[in-house]
């Protein structure tokens, strides 16, 4: 089928109205405010899906470019005042794209080997993880830098793999079982989402995650057959694929018969939450995606709910926050995260000038439009180095490791690290203890 | 759609760089529209200059070929004033966004055309320094945009409108010739005023690049207030009160029902949804005074019959109030698809007739009509809720607003307050201005653009519509 068809076919034309042509999107927009050209902000990519669907243009490759540079951080949609979907909107667009236009070869491996062999096998991720750790531990990596091999990689590529986190192949349950039952006052039973790559480059903070949790008064499952969120491969067009992974979590967070499901990656958990759109047309699926969608909160409300961590050591420092997009503009989650940060003893709180914008990092974006990621980013670490903060705390991986990319780039190493939220809660709870 | 001549197009390339002169379907799709609804149409080609002496460059070339020119801003206008209906060059000044300078000696802000609203309001009151116009769209739309249209806003009642706050201007004419008019003096009558000629122009007469406005000393605080009324005649006729009373407050919204409803659907603040209407009244100046045309103005309230009043107790709970107001509109588009916002205005004496004549005329239409508006200045924003595809109520919808327009004349109104003329209203200009009057602006046009190039196809109409008779007796 022709991509022209093909997004006649995906595209909500009822939504695409929806958009008044207002323009209070624009302030909002990353790339709009890069660019100031009206085609890179949210209601010109609406106007152009509109266009195509219209039969006003053909889906060029200025379309596609259009369609890619966007981040889909959706920072425009709270601001929005005609409601429009549009992170919606551009997932059907990128739907449509991904079945009709033939990637370059080097992509479509890519995108096979991440979206199809290995996101969706977490055994696989893990063998992965045992590699990197490997690779990092064994002498390996010391050997690729001293001879430059990485000289062979673009610049953004090569400031990843200085900033990774050591690989572990160790899967939370192996860690902490599939059952950890609450401390103190019972609240209620979360299943935990443990995420595919989170568990495997951030295996401590799922950890960390459930001894929250646990301490917080709730009983935690960690149900083993749950699979990667399918947020990256909804992301990228892989829509089909993504409601497959839906299936199965779905299938899994029922049998544990739980009240909430813990997400402590605003990414992942933003898509958690709209499991039920993304299987609306799916009569047989839609109950129990709502059913699941209404119990997914990200780890900062559940931990609120229960009064927020206590006690705490004191951390004598100075914290800063930068949000994640999706928590924020998905999640609808807008002060928990830096209201258990103030709650923090000792700790002076600073507000990131312009917390809210995204930092460039955006599910593989950084990856792949390293040129517009690197803009933002720098802006960016402009405002965190402005905060003079110690303490830079994340609530989603991506993010981290694009606050970690910032700060070895700006040479703030040794004067500021990057943190999830959840590990400096960790943290004070084990010094208190 | 005339095609641009190949040559004019290297041309401008040549000047602009590749970068910055677009032909690609692209931009051609991104600057067909502006925030007018059922309104969009192809331009050949999208110019971004970068200075003064760019604007006045591609003007020469525009000329020398015949081709029409769109200036545009940030595209939020509601009357299709920058929809390139003609084809020819969109001329974008987006990227001229330099506040040039702040003259504390003289009160006033030299900006460039591109400069967002929003922006000159946080770069003064800094300075202690105040710039009143505050159209709803003021966080996107820019300050050439604001001139062009002669954009009012919230504070019109007691500041008046972007016309007051203007003192000079540089712009280029159809020809490339590069213009001054006024300068940083209050007064100056060297002349036709041709400053004040330029605002409101819509981008017809010719390329404003560069404004001098008036700033004033930032009232020292400022207080909001609620009054709800569970009968939507009696709020009416409290706000024409207030001002008999000889007060002037800064602000005097009127938000009916509908709009209630949508706002607080959108905007989650306590309104209540079960009054009939709620005034939004603000006053600003020094402590004393403001704390006492509060009183004065809840005690007004009271006696004609609201429900209950009440003060916003710090400055984000009166944040969020005139930000709910302000988002009105596009709040409302949320029930249906297509949603058409006109600005019919009225002596603001007249405001209570005017609003019963809009329940009376959307009923007998079939069609939903939420009123909400400036209404201390008279200025009301009857807004349709419909769906550009129902082509049978779409015509009704036209009928309502054509026989709004002639009841707001007949009160002494005009058919646009703040939104201007464009392409959406031009076919109603003769019922407000008469046929001389129509004349006597088409010679002005002429006199500035004998070649008819810049925003053709805008403020005059090729027919007028017939003036609808409104003979209440014969509805009944």
């Amino acid at each position: 089928m022709q991509l022209t068809d093909k997004l006649k076919q995906t595209l909500d034309y009822e939504e695409l109205s929806n958009c008044m042509r207002c323009g209070f999107c624009q302030p909002a927009c990353p790339t709009f405010r890069e660019t100031g050209y009206e085609a890179a902000s949210p209601r010109g990519r609406i106007a152009l899906m509109k266009a195509v669907a219209d039969g006003l243009m053909e889906p060029d490759q200025d379309f596609l470019d259009q369609m890619s540079l966007c981040l889909g951080c959706r920072a425009c949609e709270p601001v929005c005042p005609a409601g429009v979907h549009y992170g919606q909107l551009l997932e059907q667009t990128r739907e449509a794209i991904a079945e009709t236009v033939r990637h370059p070869w080097w992509v479509r491996m890519i995108r096979s080997i991440v979206f199809t062999h290995l996101l969706p096998h977490q055994h696989r991720l893990y063998r992965a993880g045992r590699l990197l750790r490997f690779y990092q531990r064994s002498g390996l990596q010391k050997l690729v830098r001293r001879f430059k091999l990485l000289k062979l990689l673009p610049a953004h590529l090569r400031e990843m793999e200085a900033i990774l986190p050591e690989g572990n192949g160790t899967p939370l349950t192996e860690a902490v079982g599939t059952f950890v039952p609450a401390e103190g006052e019972r609240r209620g039973r979360v299943g935990m989402f443990r995420g595919c790559i989170m568990d495997v480059m951030f295996h401590d903070t799922n950890v960390n995650t459930v001894k929250l949790l646990a301490r917080a008064g709730y009983d935690v499952v960690i149900p083993p057959e749950q699979t990667c969120c399918g947020a990256l491969h909804a992301h990228s067009g892989e829509r089909p694929q993504a409601r497959e992974l839906a299936k199965r979590n779905i299938r899994a967070f029922q049998a544990a018969e739980v009240d909430y499901i813990a997400s402590n990656a605003g990414g992942c958990g933003a898509l958690l939450q709209e499991y039920d759109m993304l299987l609306e047309d799916d009569r047989e699926w839609r109950e129990a995606a709502g059913w699941f969608a209404s119990r997914v909160r990200d780890i900062s409300e559940l931990l609120l709910d229960a009064g927020g961590v206590t006690p705490l050591a004191p951390i004598q420092r100075r914290i800063t926050y930068q949000g994640s997009c999706h928590l924020r503009n998905g999640m609808h989650v807008t002060t928990q995260p830096q209201r258990l940060l103030q709650a923090i003893p000792g700790a002076e709180y600073v507000p990131l000038f312009e917390a809210d914008r995204c930092c460039g990092s955006a599910g593989i974006y950084n990856l792949v439009q390293p040129q517009m990621a690197g803009r933002l980013l720098q802006e960016k670490m402009e405002h965190v180095s402005r905060t003079k903060a110690d303490i830079l705390a994340t609530s989603n991986p991506g993010c981290l490791l694009q606050m970690k990319a910032g700060i070895h780039r700006a040479g703030l190493e040794g004067r500021m690290t990057a943190v999830h939220l959840v590990d400096l809660l960790a943290e004070a709870c084990r010094e208190k203890e | 759609m005339r095609m641009l001549a190949s040559q004019a197009k290297t041309e401008l390339k040549a000047l602009l760089g590749e970068a910055y002169c677009l032909d690609k379907p692209e931009a051609l799709v991104a600057y067909s529209y502006d925030a007018t609804p059922m309104q969009q149409a192809l331009p050949d080609l999208v110019a971004m200059p970068k200075d003064t002496q760019e604007v006045s460059e591609v003007m020469k070339i525009a000329s020398r070929y015949k081709i029409p020119v769109i200036t545009r801003g940030a595209g939020t206008n509601l009357c299709a004033g920058t929809v390139p209906v003609t084809g020819g060059i969109v001329l974008v000044l987006n990227r001229m966004n330099r506040i040039l300078e702040l003259d504390e000696q003289n009160l006033t802000l030299t900006v460039q055309p591109g400069v967002r609203t929003k922006d000159i309001h946080a770069y003064v009151e800094e300075k202690g320094l105040f710039y009143p116009p505050d159209p709803s769209s003021m966080t996107v739309s820019t300050i050439g945009g604001n001139i062009a249209l002669g954009s009012g806003g919230l504070r019109g009642l007691k500041y008046g409108t972007t016309k007051d706050y203007v003192l000079g201007l540089e712009a280029v004419l159809p020809n490339g010739e590069i213009i001054r008019t006024g300068g940083k003096l209050m007064k100056d009558v060297a002349g036709y005023d041709l400053t004040k000629l330029l605002v409101g122009s819509e981008g017809t007469l010719a390329i404003i690049t560069e404004a001098t406005l008036k700033l004033i000393p930032k009232p020292a605080v400022q207080r909001v207030m609620l009054a709800m009324f569970a009968d939507l005649t009696a709020a009416a006729k409290t706000v024409s009160e207030i001002i008999a009373n000889r007060i002037i407050p800064a602000t005097l919204e009127f938000i009916d029902q509908g709009t209630i409803r949508v706002v607080e659907a959108f905007k989650l603040i306590g309104l209540p949804t079960d009054m009939a209407a709620i005034l939004v009244i603000g006053q600003d100046g020094e402590q004393e005074a403001v704390e006492r045309d509060m009183a004065k103005i809840a005690e007004i309230c009271r006696q004609n019959q609201a429900v209950q009043t009440r003060l916003a107790h710090s400055d984000a709970e009166a944040e969020e109030v005139m930000t709910a107001r302000r988002s009105a509109l596009a709040a409302l588009s949320r029930l249906r698809p297509t949603t058409i916002l006109e600005d019919a205005t009225v002596p603001r004496a007249q405001v209570a007739p005017m609003i019963e004549a809009i329940q009376h005329i959307a009923e007998k239409y079939r069609v939903q009509i939420c009123t909400f508006g400036h209404a201390g200045d008279g200025n009301l924003h009857p807004t349709c809720m419909t769906d550009a595809r129902d082509h049978a109520e779409v015509e009704r919808v036209e009928q309502a607003f054509e026989e709004i327009f002639a009841k707001a004349i007949e009160l002494g109104g005009t058919i646009t307050g703040e939104h201007g003329v464009g392409i959406v209203k031009a076919p109603y200009l003769e019922w407000k201005l008469g046929r001389a009057g129509i004349e006597l602006m088409k010679n002005i046009k002429r006199a500035f653009d004998p070649d008819n190039l810049l925003n053709p196809g805008k403020m005059f109409a090729k027919e007028t519509r017939k003036r609808v008779v409104i003979d209440r007796a014969a509805d009944r």
